[in-house]
């Protein structure tokens, strides 16, 4: 029979939480904000195909950091819910604040019970209709949820970019603003200029009349709104 | 609940990989959800009519009539039967109006879900093979008389074309050179397009066309209903080109219809 050390609950989380925050802090980040038509994403991310951000719901979108295939798996298991929730009931009755609970839930039962923690940090945010106040909420690997409000960031370098935004901020920022506004924290976090092929951009914008508000960015836009 | 993100989630598809079907999701978690319970009279429970698909030079057009029929009697004179199934297809009804709905949701919603999952939309080919297999776990209840037999059809991205598909009950799947109609109308519209219908008609021509052929089944079958310009009931028409499917507006229908009854040429 196999002996196991007695490690006190104290070590044993501070351990997995130090684990987990050490695979978060060498990615990049991924910024959230709100502006005046809606709600912003955007990631430093080389890669074209393999998304950061992502639709999730007619007004919810979800953004990720960390290890890919852990924040994948929960993207997944959102879609999951929402459509069948919104199958099972309607279609308004899929709501952010209930996957951000759900998604709380599993991180936490993964934190305590599996043998090593995700290494990930994710957002929803939910772009609200005219006159409703939009939700984003943030996701920790230990399943700790807050409920942000004007932006957030996450990731690698969360705080520098954070700061940085902060200085800026204004809600009535148009897109093309927000757009620039964040790429200058996210270039100036990462201590370089980061350039349009290397941005993945998503964004929920109440203004346009299909059901689905997510959109991404794509790289041409990106670009044209940089050069300006 | 069932429905929670458990994990590990990655087991749904097989071994590895994310299986991208909302209707396997479904079936798999909420079985009670998907409509399979026996009726006892099909023939009272409310049943669509004439829908009608055709290809023009820039996609596809499909019309449908607003009658669903309880036997002899109408039970209702709105029904929408012609369906945006995503961006780029259209799906229009024939059957049992229920189930003919349910499946029309089913369906949308099996698009979008594995687009979202994958990031990709599926081929036009692919959608049209899911619903193969969609009408063909309905099975059981086809031959209990609940027959849901649908017309799909969109714009091919991939081939840069519009493309049309008719099934039967048991899920076979055919393609449609040039046009094609089901329910119980299905002949009488068949035989106006085969006058009406050449290739490479415009958009306004394959509207004018499509509604000639509805109108031509109102007069001869009891079940499809005609267009009441008193109370405002025209077809319902969605016509899919490069640009996405389109619900084509109440005013160009009612032009089109006019054109129809004063015998203008198309």
């Amino acid at each position: 029979m196999s002996f196991m050390p007695y490690v006190p609950p104290e070590q044993l989380m501070k351990d997995r939480s130090e684990f987990a925050h050490k695979g978060i802090a060498r990615g990049k980040s991924v910024v959230g904000l709100e502006f005046a038509d809606g709600v912003l994403f955007i990631a430093e991310n080389p890669s074209a195909t393999l998304h950061k951000i992502s639709e999730v719901y007619d007004r919810i979108a979800f953004a990720g950091v960390g290890k890919y295939s852990e924040f994948e798996d929960l993207r997944i298991s959102g879609v999951r819910l929402a459509d069948l929730r919104g199958y099972s009931y309607g279609r308004e009755d899929v709501r952010a604040r209930d996957l951000a609970n759900a998604y709380s839930q599993a991180l936490s039962t993964i934190f305590t019970q599996q043998m090593k923690p995700y290494e990930v940090e994710i957002l929803v945010g939910e772009v609200a209709s005219d006159g409703g106040h939009n939700e984003i909420y943030h996701v920790l690997f230990d399943g700790t949820v807050t409920d942000e409000h004007e932006f957030v960031a996450i990731g690698g370098h969360a705080d520098e970019v954070a700061t940085s935004i902060k200085a800026a901020y204004r809600p009535v920022w148009d897109l093309p603003t927000a757009v620039r506004e964040a790429v200058k924290a996210l270039s100036a976090a990462e201590g370089g200029e980061v350039v349009a092929a290397q941005l993945e951009a998503g964004v929920l914008d109440r203004t346009t009349e299909q059901r689905r508000k997510f959109r991404r960015l794509p790289e041409e836009e990106v670009a044209a709104i940089l050069a300006d | 609940m069932t429905d929670s993100p458990a994990v590990p989630t990655s087991t749904a598809g097989g071994p590895i990989g994310a299986n991208p079907s909302f209707f396997d999701l479904l079936r798999r978690t909420r079985p009670e959800a998907i409509p399979i319970a026996s009726f006892p009279e099909a023939a009272t429970l409310p049943h669509g009519t004439t829908v009608v698909g055709l290809k023009f030079a820039d996609g596809v057009v499909f019309a449908g009539d607003r009658r669903a029929t309880e036997g002899y009697a109408i039970a209702d004179d709105k029904m929408e039967k012609v369906f945006e199934a995503d961006r780029f297809s259209v799906i229009a009804i024939a059957g049992a109006a229920g189930q003919a709905v349910e499946i029309v949701k089913l369906f949308q919603l099996e698009l979008e879900h594995y687009e979202k999952i994958t990031g990709d939309r599926l081929s036009l080919e692919g959608k049209a093979n899911r619903l193969g297999q969609m009408i063909r776990s309905n099975f059981p209840l086809a031959i209990q008389g609940l027959v849901v037999v649908p017309l799909f059809g969109g714009y091919d991205e991939r081939r840069s074309q519009g493309r049309i598909f008719f099934y039967d009950a048991t899920g076979g799947r055919w393609e449609e050179d040039d046009f094609h109609t089901t329910g119980s109308g299905g002949r009488p519209a068949k035989s106006s397009l085969k006058k009406r219908w050449r290739p490479g008609l415009d958009r306004a021509g394959a509207i004018r066309v499509g509604v000639e052929a509805l109108v031509d089944a109102s007069q001869e079958d009891a079940a499809t209903g005609g267009v009441d310009a008193a109370r405002g009931i025209y077809p319902t028409v969605i016509a899919v080109t490069s640009e996405g499917a389109e619900t084509v507006g109440d005013d160009e229908v009612r032009a089109a219809y006019e054109a129809v009854v004063s015998g203008g040429g198309s």
